[in-house]
């Protein structure tokens, strides 16, 4: 922490805070509350389109309705992949707090791999649904599954290319300071999505088959 | 096979798209495109190219970024305006047999690019200016939170407003209104590219706006001079906290209901559609959970510059502080629940219309607390009735009466009678013009010397303040008149002649409001030209409250020599009414962000991306999104992102400073 100095015209009013050299003006401590703040900026972009979804959920306009839409044993096997790339996330944080650089980067490879099977499930869901004639054009229950869905895969899908990023920047540099900041912001980020999809298997998919 | 090539090069642009065959928008783009050329010639003439762009353009500090900001605003004000120049005259001709000037589907577009640029590119880009430059000198730091996110935040919102502004002479702009109406804004109705100029120009701004408000939130937590608790922050960082903390809950609902309209159009989903299950009116619900709170967004900050203002000039701390705190904190929290009184005529039945027309009611008890706070605290001051008081004083006439007719509108049987009237028209203008922009020209006005180290010119001053609230006046009473008498809005033509006074006086009001808008440039030419006897030298030029007064006009890079430490609520009074001296040796290097490109380079390949988009120019859709990828990531292998402005350096600054103090008080 900064010393504090005294001003020499009044002694017993402290009016200025005189920094030592690598004050580092608050911008490294605000990053992960930002962060934080930008998560939920996300999640209400989720709240929208899950609010979307409860309102169309519905609206089967004549087409397929969930039980006939959904394989609940796919989306097991892939709520399964993601749950554990955040245990796996988790472990190399543990890893990170040693500094133990390559152990990191395993951790990161097998969370990478875990989230690719996630995403090649999902886009052989929709491969799957779209040829059938279930896609999200059909109807509006179809468009707001495709939407909500859909959006949380593109941010898988985006946290996989971070996860790339970061492994080249933990090659290039090692467990720096910000390499490990922005670590702390992709774990959060990863987490982010896994809470994500609890709802989205929630009332997406066991709410629709039961319905 | 040559036409299939040309169509997959320039999508559906063609030579059409231009507009050769309509007179008036062809000599708009001439003249814009010679005064746009003038103004490049000028600063290739003058070599201002390296400074704008060293200085200005990828410049982190939060003051310029602020003023760049203020910049924008006041253009886009210039075009926002003479759109409602173009509504109030083809309004005042077109009675009767008489058709006016402009055909319904130009003046469609005229009403929508109006109300979209006025919010989006005029009052939103001012109040960000605003927080931008005083927050944080007022909370005591450097720099906000994230600069590099500040310098993109206001680069994206540009990128949102060229693509206005090219909609103007490529292709059209929305014939849907400000907040893009569905079903009519689906492909189905609007297939030309108006509502896909709208929907992607306001995405890649709302990304703006949304970073900016997390950039400003985390400063205002984590940034504030040791010392600062909540309840000793002035309280335009406390209306800027809550506004931006509402911008935040609010922005991504925005895009979201866009980005569905935007997979309407493209991909064919029904979300909104007539068919297929759409739902037209969840969009309703959705822009508007947006579009209520927006209007507390803006409204907020300059509530807290009246507040700031009030005190000043009346040489009084604020009446009522904290009441004043609580009552922005609970105008937030309400605004959340108002949406649905903007579509009471959905018929969701009486007990859902009364639950948000009385939340609504209720807003105007916390709004009418701030008022009698502004009044308890004028109450026995010493009122100096410098121009910014002059705005405050007009505000407090003008927003009261617009807030009456707002609980007005509230009641959900009356609303069903004004739905759409020019009454309604008039009332978020009254509160708007009389809240936001009044307040806005307060702070201009209040902060100018901050800035710029100099005063504007009072003469022209007064010009802009009475041609503004005199015009306000004259616009605005006979719109009231006539949407009470049930006339709608949104129409280019009246068949009644007898209306016709009320529109020809609404059109007089408007010229007057030229005036004041005349009148606030000219102040700032005339201010530049007498810039030497306007000149502020002592930092605080209204004797001041807040820490903004405390460091020079205009502030050095680094804001404060020494982070100061606060011990009561207005600090830089506390520190004159203590006897302070400005420390004058013992610097230490002050560590500060390093100036950066690729904000203007994202937002450019974000501009290509959306103008690609909305002419289905895949190839190049394609290609600047991976741009966007590209320059994004190679941003963030830029690990070299500060340095030391060195101790030798602000005594350098700080030993000028002195010298001109020196002078001013002739010692």
């Amino acid at each position: 922490m900064a010393t504090t100095e005294l001003s020499p015209a009044d002694a017993d009013v402290t009016w200025h805070l005189a920094e030592q050299e690598h004050h580092d003006h608050g911008g490294n401590g605000a990053t992960m509350i930002g962060f934080w703040i930008y998560l939920m900026s996300d999640a209400l972009i989720f709240a929208a389109l899950f609010a979307t979804f409860g309102v169309l959920s519905m609206a089967y306009a004549g087409g397929p309705g969930p039980r006939q839409v959904f394989e609940l044993p796919l989306v097991a096997v892939n709520t399964g992949l993601l749950l554990v790339s955040s245990l796996t996330y988790g472990l190399g944080m543990l890893a990170m707090e040693r500094d133990q650089t390559s152990r990191v980067q395993i951790w990161l490879v097998v969370t990478a791999l875990f989230g690719l099977g996630f995403i090649g499930i999902e886009l052989y869901e929709f491969s799957h649904l779209i040829a059938e004639g279930s896609g999200p054009q059909r109807s509006a229950f179809l468009s707001a599954f495709f939407a909500l869905v859909g959006t949380h895969g593109a941010h898988v899908t985006f946290g996989l290319i971070w996860i790339a990023v970061m492994l080249v920047q933990v090659g290039m540099r090692g467990l720096i300071l910000e390499n490990k900041r922005r670590l702390m912001c992709l774990s959060m980020f990863w987490h982010f999505l896994d809470i994500i999809w609890i709802g989205v298997f929630t009332f997406v998919y066991l709410f629709g088959v039961i319905r | 096979m040559n036409e299939a090539l040309i169509r997959t090069i320039f999508g559906r642009l063609t030579l059409d798209s231009l507009p050769f065959h309509e007179p008036i928008v062809l000599w708009t783009f001439i003249v814009v495109a010679v005064l746009g050329l003038a103004v490049l010639g000028a600063i290739t003439y003058f070599k201002l190219w390296g400074y704008l762009w060293k200085e200005w353009f990828t410049s982190v500090d939060h003051k310029k970024i602020g003023i760049m900001y203020l910049v924008l605003g006041i253009v886009m004000l210039l075009r926002g305006f003479s759109d409602a120049l173009m509504m109030r005259g083809q309004q005042a001709i077109s009675f009767g047999a008489n058709e006016g000037y402009l055909p319904p589907e130009h003046y469609d577009q005229i009403f929508s690019a109006h109300g979209t640029i006025m919010i989006f590119f005029v009052a939103i880009p001012l109040v960000v200016g605003l927080v931008n430059f005083v927050m944080p000198l007022q909370i005591g730091a450097r720099d906000v939170a994230f600069p590099f996110l500040n310098n993109l935040s206001f680069w994206l919102t540009v990128a949102g407003a060229i693509l206005v502004m090219a909609s103007l002479f490529v292709g059209e702009f929305a014939r849907t209104g400000w907040l893009s109406y569905v079903p009519l804004a689906e492909r189905q109705y609007s297939p030309d590219t108006g509502v896909d100029y709208y929907l992607w120009s306001l995405e890649i701004a709302g990304i703006g706006t949304t970073l900016s408000s997390i950039n400003m939130v985390a400063t205002i937590i984590k940034m504030r001079a040791p010392g600062m608790t909540m309840m000793k922050m002035p309280v335009f960082t406390w209306t800027a906290l809550c506004s931006n903390v509402l911008a935040i809950a609010v922005f991504p609902i925005l895009t979201a209901a866009f980005g569905l309209l935007l997979l309407d159009r493209y991909v064919g989903t029904n979300f909104f559609t007539n068919d297929n299950g759409g739902n037209p009116m969840m969009y309703w619900n959705l822009v508007w959970m947006w579009g209520h709170p927006e209007v507390y967004v803006l409204i907020l900050p300059v509530f807290g510059i009246y507040s700031e203002i009030t005190s000043t000039f009346t040489g009084k701390r604020l009446f009522g502080y904290s009441s004043m705190v609580y009552a922005t904190v609970v105008i937030t929290i309400l605004s959340y629940l108002v949406w649905l009184h903007h579509f009471f005529t959905m018929g969701s039945g009486a007990d859902v219309n009364s639950f948000f027309g009385i939340a609504t009611m209720v807003i105007a008890i916390p709004t009418g607390a701030k008022i009698f706070n502004w009044l308890f605290t004028m109450y026995r001051g010493s009122i100096r009735f410098e121009i910014p008081m002059m705005w405050v004083v007009a505000f407090m006439l003008t927003f009261v009466v617009g807030g009456m007719t707002g609980v007005l509108l509230a009641i959900p049987p009356a609303d069903f009678v004004l739905h759409n009237s020019l009454f309604l028209v008039a009332h978020f203008h009254n509160v708007i013009i009389g809240g936001v922009v009044f307040g806005l020209f307060a702070g201009m006005y209040y902060w100018f010397p901050k800035a710029f180290g100099f005063k504007l010119d009072p003469f022209w001053s007064k010009v802009a303040f009475w041609g503004w609230v005199v015009g306000y006046w004259l616009a605005w009473t006979p719109i009231y008149i006539v949407g009470l008498m049930g006339v709608p809005r949104r129409v280019n033509h009246i068949d009644d002649v007898s209306l016709q006074p009320w529109f020809v006086l609404a059109a007089i009001g408007a010229v007057i409001i030229l005036i004041g808008i005349l009148g606030f440039v000219m102040s700032i030419v005339m201010a530049i030209v007498k810039r030497a006897e306007l000149k502020d030298t002592t930092g605080d030029p209204w004797d001041g409250r807040t820490l903004e007064w405390s460091t020079s006009s205009p502030p050095p890079a680094y804001n404060f020599a020494f982070t100061p430490v606060i011990h009561g609520l207005d600090a830089w009074y506390d520190m004159k009414s203590r006897g302070y001296q400005r420390p004058l040796g013992g610097y230490r290097p002050i560590h500060m962000p390093r100036n950066t490109a690729a904000g203007v380079i994202l937002s450019g390949l974000a501009f290509i991306f959306g103008f690609a988009m909305i002419w289905y120019i895949w190839w190049l859709a394609a290609l600047s999104l991976i741009g966007l990828f590209v320059v994004g990531i190679g941003h963030t292998f830029n690990y070299n992102r500060d340095y030391f402005i060195q101790p030798d350096e602000v005594a350098r600054i700080e030993g000028a400073r002195s010298e001109v103090l020196g002078r001013a008080t002739g010692a």
